[in-house]
């Protein structure tokens, strides 16, 4: 049996539907709702703020902080034990990574961003969706950014390259390769490509020019989030 | 060829090209990608000439030389007292800058400034490691005592004290309240607790507001339908001064 059509019926390079929304934290500085299918991210940063303990201050520039969490009820049954752990520790430095190249510090030494990315229901991408967030969350609170950065999975099921994986197609009973690529959408650099399973050359070249494409689109509603924050009303001065 | 590719006063986000060609600069919040201007933060574009920059609309407050600011004393220290700013960065009340009585060598510096006291200062200097240097030798520079204080977003501290203190003068003038606007988002308000609440309420409207047009006679409609017409003072309320340079530190 090959996979001949998506379980949920979209096409190949299609992504699931997706809602974003700005400033939904309201002591928070900055923040923003993420959902890609049933995947759903929300991003809150506080900060540039104090940081103690104070040997983790670095001089030279600030320090960008990030706290992925699952919550317990989010995954497809089973309870995630609450707190961090392995994963999600793991993940956090992944974001970390992909959010520091666009993020300027230079302006705030001795001090941190925090970033927390908390995720209610998942059903697969939770990075991607979370980098997303996360990266509508920072322009929110109004911290000096080269560009946005835009994630989204991409891979193969069977024979055929996909892009947004959802969970039933990572568990699906065959080959699969789940590349989450995060990608600063100005340029088209790469700042985060992960790979779980296995793929060809073509075949990957295929996966992250998808990639790619579907970054741009993220990219037009992340900024359409942040805009229509402030769209009530005509602006003067 | 070069062009602007977003409107004035249009919002930015980070990443957008706001302009093409050499002919523009870069200004504050945006950065040039070889022909490009783009923005480096979410903001209101505001075109200044050939130059470019961006107004921001959200975000911390950031210690600024000049800025005049209501911090919290946290520390008293051998030679002084540690601020609460508001900021990232807490400032530094040196003993020579505190007040202009003199203080006796190894006297309690409690008597002057305790833990917990709320100052009126202002920022003589900002290192680049944002060291915060403040002073208290000023006019209106002090003690605040009774009261109480809210954070507003420092991005609105301008249009909260209006045109030459336009905009806070006349909600001094309709509640009665004494009211001190610090640059870095904390308003002090003293007053009898109901005229208190009105004067709370009609900053947080402006707060909201603040970027709809026809502002100042729409709170002035406000605080008539709760207040009724203005007492005849003949003067502004009273002598608190608030710091009116908001206006021009909107643009730089």
């Amino acid at each position: 049996m090959t996979y001949s059509k998506r379980f949920d019926g979209r096409k190949w390079d299609e992504m699931r539907p997706i809602e974003a929304k700005a400033g939904v934290i309201k002591r928070a500085d900055g923040s923003a709702y993420f959902k890609i299918g049933d995947t759903i991210a929300y991003a809150a940063v506080y900060g540039p703020r104090n940081l103690y303990p104070k040997f983790l201050q670095d001089p030279e520039k600030g320090i960008l902080r990030i706290n992925y969490n699952m919550m317990p009820f989010s995954g497809s049954g089973d309870r995630v034990r609450p707190g961090g752990n392995r994963r999600s520790k793991e993940i956090s430095m992944v974001i970390q990574n992909a959010l520091q190249p666009v993020v300027d510090l230079a302006e705030f030494p001795n001090s941190v961003i925090d970033v927390f990315i908390e995720l209610p229901q998942t059903d697969a991408g939770t990075r991607c969706a979370g980098i997303c967030a996360a990266s509508i969350a920072l322009a929110d609170a109004g911290i000096s950014m080269k560009d946005m950065v835009a994630a989204i999975s991409a891979g193969r099921v069977d024979d055929k390259i996909v892009v947004d994986l959802n969970y039933d197609e990572e568990a699906y009973d065959g080959p699969v390769a789940d590349i989450p690529v995060a990608v600063m959408p100005r340029t088209g650099q790469i700042s985060l490509l992960q790979m779980d399973g296995e793929i060809d050359k073509e075949s990957l070249l295929k996966a992250l020019q998808m990639a790619q494409k579907a970054c741009q689109q993220i990219n037009a509603i992340q900024r359409k989030a942040l805009k229509d924050k402030y769209h009530n009303g005509d602006i003067n001065e | 060829m070069s062009e602007i590719l977003a409107k004035d006063k249009e919002i930015v986000v980070p990443g957008e090209d706001v302009a093409t060609g050499l002919d523009y600069l870069p200004g504050h919040g945006t950065y040039r990608d070889g022909e490009k201007i783009v923005a480096a933060r979410l903001g209101l574009l505001y075109v200044d000439g050939r130059a470019l920059k961006i107004i921001p609309l959200s975000g911390q407050y950031m210690p600024k030389k000049g800025d005049t600011i209501i911090g919290k004393v946290v520390d008293v220290a051998f030679s002084g007292w540690r601020i609460e700013t508001n900021s990232a960065y807490p400032a530094m009340l040196s003993l020579k800058d505190a007040t202009s009585e003199f203080i006796q060598r190894g006297a309690d510096l409690t008597r002057y400034y305790d833990i917990g006291d709320l100052v009126v200062a202002n920022i003589v200097n900002v290192t680049s490691q944002k060291l915060v240097d403040v002073s208290m030798k000023g006019m209106g520079l002090r003690k605040i005592m009774g009261g109480r204080t809210i954070k507003v977003s420092p991005h609105k501290v301008p249009r909260i004290i209006g045109k030459q203190g336009s905009m806070v003068s006349m909600i001094k003038q309709y509640t009665g309240c004494r009211i001190i606007v610090g640059q870095n988002g904390i308003v002090w308000i003293m007053g009898p607790p109901e005229k208190e609440m009105v004067a709370v309420n009609t900053i947080r409207k402006i707060e909201e507001e603040s970027h709809v047009s026809g502002l100042t006679e729409r709170i002035k409609i406000y605080l008539e339908g709760l207040l009724g017409p203005a007492p005849q003072t003949g003067s502004n309320g009273n002598q608190d001064d608030q710091y009116e340079d908001g206006q021009e530190s909107r643009h730089d």
